[in-house]
Parts: structure tokens; C-alpha cells; sequence
């Protein structure tokens, strides 16, 4: 059914924690829209960006994942830039997650593949992952044609069933209901308590709670705060990250 | 009247009886554009591609030209492909004008716009969804490139018909480059021109109801190809 997926077979890589952000900046036309002086991603737990919307947070994952190219500065994964043949130890969830035109269990063995699984193995890797996340039942579905819910689930369960170091995610549960939200909070969570060094965007402040060791708290392009979840929540140092625990609109 | 009634009746009993004339044209007419679809996709999809995903000074410039010329007159490519087949022209002692390779050359040059500039839109269209996710499976430019294949492989299909279709129904190039001659240059429109005018409309008239029925069929399959490629797009 599908193209022979002929990937280069990506030999592993040299880990790529820690990463580092420097003096990271972005500009648009005129407007300051990423100002980062020194980020450090390294160590374990699961550290959640929060801001108001377009403070830059998406930006920021994207530029640390190697997508986006700052407009100076740099990030340096374990002391190298990002190159391609370390994605195998990286994994990221899109806040737009884009699925594969196929069935649930290809999307993840597609993934499987290109980092130099064998086909046999993919597929057998993949329905365990399935299984795991509860997808299993859907394994020959279009994956286009999933629910919200089940698209994210399987947009993580993707990201996660290549193993990464690192994983980011942006917006996971954004417009997804209660219990679709506590099925991805789960597995999160899960990976976590597995050594999984995890980065997520939260569009709530009660998941950056129930989720975040440390908190990062983004606005008009920079990082305003960085300290561990009680702190923040308990006393944050800055106006901006007052007024925004406090619910007040903050652009 | 009385002879046009005749004469459709004529042009049913020459399809239905699969008439051996008719046969023969049929034949070197769907010879001639399936051949012609097929060189013009081996150059004019990874020319699709390559303007798809890259960018370089003038790139707009070329994707303007190659859209334009998706309405490239037929009797324009012929008279060009005509000059240069001809006894004084860059490739006349290939002694190709009045051939069916001849034909060949023509129709590809019809269909090869056709074929990038869809082909051109369809991938860049998807690159723009996919290279982030494409990016972090780690894939290189030529993998990437080859998953948008694949992911858009129902529209391109449907790029490849649209092409089939301009270049079985254009009459302008071909008679120009084939000359219309029979049993070895005459297809479904070069004939039906010639019967018409000659008066033979029985032929002219079952002719022009299998250009119909491939017509037709064509869109019909452009039809179950939407279908297909919405299936497995989006709910
Ligand atoms: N490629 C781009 N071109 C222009 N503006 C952009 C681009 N990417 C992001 N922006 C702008 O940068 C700001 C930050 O965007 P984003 O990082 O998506 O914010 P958020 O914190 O909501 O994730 C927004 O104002 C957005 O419009
Ligand atoms: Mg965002």
C-alpha cells in the first residue's frame, strides 16, 4: 500500500541534553517577537512554558527544535547545532499537529522507520504504542479522519514511540475535552516519571500546575520568570506574572 | 435530415461494431497522448517539485511563465515543432515531421506546463502543512520530497489527467506536425476535421462519441480521485 520508506539508517547519536538557547532574537517587521538571553534545558522533569497568547512561546520551542532559524543567536544541542540525524533523540508535538494521509499504525511506524527501526519491528513497536495509548482499536482508521482527542493522542503517542530524550510539546490538550485532556496529561506525566526530559506549552494555568516541576513565564517575546512551580505560583516576582496568575489579559 | 439521422445511425453500427478504421485511429490517438503524458510527467513533476521547495532570485518569474503557458495555443506549438522538424530546421535530419513522434514531441510540449504548474501548487501547498512534522522525523530534502509524493498522490493524478485530457482533444498541433495522414498520423480529432469537411459525418460522428466517452471517463476519474484524496485528507 504504501511507499517503500528507504530512510538512511540513522545510527545513534551522542545524547543531545543538555539544550541551550543564546541570546536567541526574532524580529518582524519592526516588532520584537523572541528576545531570549540564555535558556537551559537539561537534567530531568517537565518544565511548562505560560504566557499570553503570542508571547512567543511556540516560537521559542520551534527555534530551540531546529526549525525556525533565529535572526541571531544560537541553540546548541549538548554543545552542537541541531542537524538532522539527531531527531531520533528528539521528539515534538506541533501546536497543529500534522498527521500522515494513512492509517493510525502507519503514522507510527513512520516515525519508527526513519529513525532506522526495521519494518518488522516498527509494526510490532507501533501496536504496543497503540495499545498503550489506548489506540490500538483504531490501528487500520485513517488518521485523518480521528477525533480531536484521538488525533493529539496519537500525535503524542508518535512522538513518544521513538524513545526521545527530549520531547516538546505545544498545546496538547488545547479544545480537547475533560477526559481526552486527562488521557494525554497521563501519558505525559507517565514519560516523565520516566526520564523523559519533557518541555510543554500549557494554555491553562491548572495543568501548568498539575503538570510543571518548573515554569517558564513568557511575555511580549521574553522570559520573564523561570523558577519551580510553587515558587511561581506562590510568589512570583514579577507585576506581569501577577497579573496573569491573577487572570488579568495581559498583551 | 433524412441523411443526418442515417449518418448517426451509421456512426452507431461503426462504434458498436468496432469498425476497424475507427479502431485503428482510436488506438494511434490514445498511443500518441498516453506516451506524450508520460514523458511530459517525467519532466514536468520534478519540475513541479523543484519549484515547489525551493527558492532562488527569479523563482516567481518561472512559476508566472510555467502557469502562463498552461494555455499554450496548440497551433502555436505545432507551427514552433513544425519549423524545427522541418527539412530547415534544427532537427530536421531526424526526419520526424509527419510521424507519430512527431505528434509525440507536440502534445508533451501542451502538457508538460499543465503538469508542473499543478503539480508545482499541490506540493508547495502540502510543504507548507508538512515540513516542520518532516523535519522531525529527521528526513533529508529528497525523503521529504518523496513522503509529499505520496501524500499527494491523488492530486497529482489528477494533474496527470487534466494533461491527458488537453492532449487528446487538441487538433491544432497534431495536424499540423502529423498531416493527418492515414493509417499513420490520423487521430480521433484530425479525422473527425477531415470527414466533416468531407462530408463523411458517419465516421466524423463515431468519432466524436468516443472523444466524448473519454472525456467522460476522464472526469469521472478526476471525480473518484477527488473523492479518494478528500477520504483520506480530512473528515
Ligand atoms: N513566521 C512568522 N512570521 C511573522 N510573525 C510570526 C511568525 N511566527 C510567529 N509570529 C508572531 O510571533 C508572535 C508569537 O507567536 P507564537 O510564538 O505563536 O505565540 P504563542 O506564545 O501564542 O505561542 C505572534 O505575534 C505571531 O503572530
Ligand atoms: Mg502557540
Amino acid at each position: 500500500m504504501h511507499e517503500p520508506v528507504r530512510f538512511g539508517q540513522q545510527t545513534a547519536t551522542k545524547p543531545i541534553l543538555p539544550v541551550t538557547a543564546e541570546r536567541l532574537f526574532v524580529r518582524r517587521k519592526g516588532r520584537v517577537l523572541l528576545d531570549v538571553e540564555a535558556l537551559t534545558i537539561g537534567g530531568r522533569g517537565t518544565t511548562v512554558l505560560v504566557g499570553p497568547n503570542g508571547a512567543g512561546k511556540s516560537l521559542l520551542l520551534n527555534v530551540m527544535a531546529g526549525l525556525r532559524a533565529p535572526d541571531s543567536g544560537r541553540v546548541l544541542w549538548n554543545a552542537e547545532p541541531p542537524n538532522r540525524q539527531r531527531y531520533g533523540r528528539f521528539g515534538m508535538v506541533l501546536q497543529r499537529p500534522v498527521l500522515l494521509r494513512r492509517s493510525v499504525r502507519a503514522n507510527v511506524e513512520y516515525a519508527l522507520r526513519a529513525v532506522g527501526t526495521s519494518a518488522g519491528q516498527a509494526r510490532a513497536e507501533a501496536d504496543r504504542a497503540l495499545e498503550g495509548a489506548g489506540l490500538l482499536a483504531l490501528a487500520n482508521a485513517s488518521a485523518r479522519v480521528l477525533s480531536g482527542g484521538e488525533m493529539q493522542r496519537l500525535a503524542l503517542t508518535r512522538a513518544l514511540a521513538t524513545g526521545p530524550d527530549l520531547l516538546f510539546l505545544d498545546e496538547p490538550t488545547s479544545s480537547l475535552d475533560p477526559a481526552s485532556m486527562q488521557t494525554i496529561e497521563a501519558m505525559v506525566k507517565s514519560a516523565s516519571e520516566d526520564g523523559m526530559r519533557i518541555v510543554l506549552i500549557a494554555h491553562d494555568l491548572a495543568q501548568a500546575r498539575r503538570l510543571g516541576d518548573e515554569i517558564i513565564f513568557m511575555h511580549r517575546g521574553k522570559i520573564v520568570e523561570h523558577a519551580p512551580t510553587d515558587r511561581f505560583f506562590g510568589a512570583p516576582a514579577s507585576p506581569e506574572a501577577k497579573d496573569f496568575i491573577a487572570g488579568k489579559i495581559l498583551i | 435530415m433524412q441523411d443526418f439521422a442515417a449518418s448517426f445511425f451509421e456512426a452507431f453500427r461503426l462504434v458498436a461494431g468496432l469498425d476497424s478504421g475507427l479502431i485503428e485511429i482510436v488506438w494511434l490517438s490514445l498511443k500518441v497522448s498516453i506516451t506524450a503524458v508520460f514523458i511530459a510527467t517525467v519532466i514536468g513533476l520534478p519540475l513541479g517539485a523543484f519549484l515547489a521547495v525551493t527558492r532562488f532570485p527569479g523563482r516567481s518569474i518561472v512559476i508566472v511563465t510555467v502557469t502562463a503557458l498552461m494555455g499554450l495555443p496548440p497551433v502555436v506549438v505545432g507551427l514552433v515543432v513544425y519549423l524545427l522538424l522541418s527539412n530547415a530546421g534544427a532537427l530536421g535530419p531526424l526526419q520526424l515531421l509527419y510521424t507519430p513522434t512527431a505528434m509525440i514531441i507536440a502534445q508533451t510540449i501542451l502538457v508538460v506546463p499543465i503538469i508542473a504548474a499543478l503539480a508545482r501548487q499541490t506540493l508547495e501547498d502540502l510543504n507548507g502543512e508538512y515540513r516542520d512534522q518532516l523535519m522531525l522525523f529527521g528526513l533529508g530534502s529528497l525523503a521529504r520530497l518523496r513522503t509529499l509524493l505520496w501524500e499527494g498522490r491523488y492530486s497529482l493524478m489528477t494533474a496527470l489527467l487534466a494533461g491527458f485530457g488537453r492532449a487528446v482533444a487538441e487538433v491544432g498541433a497534431v495536424i499540423i506536425v502529423g498531416g493527418n495522414i492515414n493509417h499513420v498520423t490520423r487521430v480521433m480529432t484530425t479525422a473527425i476535421a477531415l470527414e466533416t469537411s468531407k462530408g463523411n459525418l458517419a465516421l466524423a460522428l463515431g468519432l466524436g462519441l468516443i472523444l466524448l466517452i473519454i472525456a467522460f471517463a476522464v472526469n469521472a476519474l478526476v471525480f473518484l480521485l477527488r473523492a479518494a484524496a478528500e477520504r483520506s485528507a480530512y473528515a
